[in-house]
């Protein structure tokens, strides 16, 4: 199955999400071979390939197993990200339809190399169809002893571990690894403070590790073929395969399986065959709504690994690209994207739930042809108000894309403004005793 | 119009939700799930099942509000027997997609989280819904249709307005 180490995520192998057809495939034999190595042994083999998150943060994964507390005087916990709300990401579905076995290994060899005792895989309410899917491959997983408590005779291991789908009800911020925990207790999902972090005090305060469904089901491969070939993948700092999900104005949308420092251009215009209509393109977001985006005439040899995208002032995320040709309307796009923020800021910390709020209207006011010169200032600089002041990161989610798109197409918006605009409020006129408020009521 | 039906699980939903709050230390967990469960039996989530929730799990009847109130999915009020959303976030967006729901909502003479007079649609403008790649997307009920145009919606609202 992972002799192709161009694809160790979706395999061209027909019917894989069969437990027979996986198991034919090699399917659970990384796990036997994780097993005989001590946990120990696994994590430092995680670390070695430097596979990092997929959700979004690129944290080293290994790294962040070793801050787990080792001994069994408390109960671990595994929480599986599987909430995929971020737009433009539509990655990890392909696993549950296409993979989830190799999801299910994952999650038996972390859960081995942390000494975890329950994982609860996290799906987003809206995939319906994809839970089904997942709960099957999970009840023919415990009907042939491969999880719970016929591990031993199975596989003679002492270890054993419970899985579990959590179903959400639609809150995006329920990705954030705090609010996901927070929304499996049985509260809103509401973020925490960090720290304490969930590897010392996570799901019911007991130590927890919160990984990305991509990321667990990567760790097989890495097991199958080691940590060493593992690493020599993609990127020298952010190796492997990336789950890239392509949408927007391309011909051929959908998920690409690619190392990671593919050129963007190579994405767009072999695998994804070319713009639709063939038009120039404007702007690309490179890894989800709420990364940063580049400017068309930018995007020749960027790579698609973290490193060469912090270059350009962006970032990964979770590998969600959404092309857009000439012909788009940019201010349209980050009223949509400010507007999404807003709906899904969870409204505990006043910059991202007041902040947000204001970005959407004064973008609102804009595309209405009543903003002036001044808002295009005073969005960057709410959105620098919002980065950094919140509990969670969906504040920066929210500054980046709209700070992103004012100053990398300040033309476009410029366009917007520059109309001559009729002030309503009489105050207004007393340009320095505006405050967005007085803006907003005024139009 | 709405069907009077005692707000009762069976003994069957009654196990299963024994079954469910045993995967969790604690059984608020189990919380998200039996709303699940309340909404697909009662159809929505009014303040009696809200309350029978709570009763059911123990928990004081305001945290079963907060939590209801707190996700998008779980319905305040009645919906159509088939639930419509129109995904217009960017992707989608992109693609048409707010066309289509300004032609769903046109059609239908209804708005965001509104219902038809016959009780048979109701339209919601959702966020994105993890199907960009086959942008623009409607989901009706808990199936996904991709890839749509005005027509195509056009179609499957009279197949399932055929149905009845």
């Amino acid at each position: 199955m992972f002799e192709n180490t161009t694809k160790l995520l979706l395999h061209d192998i027909e019917n894989l999400h069969e437990i027979d057809v996986y198991i034919k495939n090699g399917g659970y034999e990384a796990f036997k071979k994780a097993l005989k190595m001590t946990p120990d042994e696994v994590i430092n083999e995680v670390k070695t390939s430097g596979l990092r998150g997929r959700g979004g943060a690129c944290f080293p994964t290994g790294l962040k197993w070793t801050f787990m507390p080792k001994g069994k005087e408390k109960p671990k916990f595994l929480a599986v990200n599987g909430d995929e709300s971020e737009p433009g990401s539509f990655k990890d579905r392909q696993i549950f339809e296409f993979n989830p076995h190799q999801l299910i290994e994952g999650i038996l060899i972390s859960g081995y190399a942390m000494g975890i005792d329950a994982a609860y895989i996290y799906i987003r309410g809206e995939y319906h169809k994809w839970i089904r899917l997942m709960q099957k491959a999970l009840d023919d997983a415990y009907e042939s002893g491969f999880i719970g408590k016929r591990m031993k005779e199975v596989f003679g291991t002492d270890y054993s571990i419970e899985i579990y789908i959590h179903k959400g009800a639609g809150a995006y911020i329920c990705g954030e690894e705090t609010s996901l925990m927070t929304s499996i207790e049985g509260d809103r999902g509401y973020p925490r403070f960090k720290p304490p972090f969930p590897a010392q005090r996570g799901l019911w305060n007991m130590p927890t590790t919160v990984n990305n469904v991509e990321t667990i089901a990567t760790v097989p491969a890495i097991i199958a073929i080691g940590g060493e070939n593992y690493a020599k993948i993609g990127a020298q700092k952010h190796p492997g395969t990336l789950l890239f999900g392509v949408s927007g104005h391309i011909n051929k949308p959908g998920v690409y399986e690619l190392p990671t420092g593919t050129l963007l251009t190579d994405i767009i215009y072999n695998h994804c065959e070319g713009v639709l209509g063939n038009k120039k393109i404007k702007a690309v977001i490179p890894g989800g709504s709420s990364m940063p985006p580049l400017r068309g005439d930018e995007i020749d040899g960027v790579k698609m690994d973290e490193e060469s995208l912090k270059e350009y002032g962006t970032h990964i995320g979770t590998g969600g690209i959404i092309v857009m040709n000439e012909d788009t309307d940019i201010v349209k796009v980050t009223l949509r994207i400010a507007h999404f923020y807003h709906h899904e800021s969870c409204g505990q910390c006043t910059p991202c739930r007041e902040g947000c709020g204001w970005m959407e209207k004064i973008l609102k006011r804009i595309v209405a042809g009543e903003g002036t010169i001044k808002d295009l200032d005073l969005l960057v600089s709410v959105a620098n108000n919002i980065e950094g002041n919140t509990i969670c990161a969906l504040g920066d989610a929210a500054a980046w894309p709209v700070r992103g798109f004012v100053t990398r197409f300040r033309e476009d918006f410029e366009k917007y403004v520059t109309q001559s605009r009729v002030f309503k409020a009489p105050n207004i006129v007393h340009g320095r005793r505006n405050t967005a408020d007085t803006l907003i009521e005024a139009v | 119009m709405e069907d009077i039906q005692e707000i009762r699980f069976s003994e069957e939903e009654l196990k299963e939700i024994e079954m469910v709050k045993s995967r969790y230390p604690s059984s608020k967990s189990a919380i998200m799930h039996v709303l699940w469960m309340a909404q697909k039996k009662f159809g929505w989530l009014s303040n009696d099942v809200k309350e029978y929730v709570a009763k059911i799990l123990d928990l004081p009847e305001s945290h079963v509000h907060g939590v209801a109130s707190f996700y998008t999915m779980y319905f305040k009020k009645p919906m159509g027997k088939y639930h419509i959303q129109v995904c217009t976030n960017i992707s989608c967006m992109l693609r048409g997609g707010e066309e289509i729901y300004e032609h769903v909502s046109e059609k239908l003479g209804i708005g965001h989280n509104q219902r038809t007079e016959d009780g048979l649609f109701s339209l919601e403008e959702v966020e994105c819904m993890g199907a960009c790649g086959g942008a623009p997307m409607v989901a009706i009920n808990e199936d996904f249709y991709e890839n749509i145009d005005i027509v195509k919606v056009d179609e499957l609202i009279s197949s399932f307005r055929n149905k009845i």
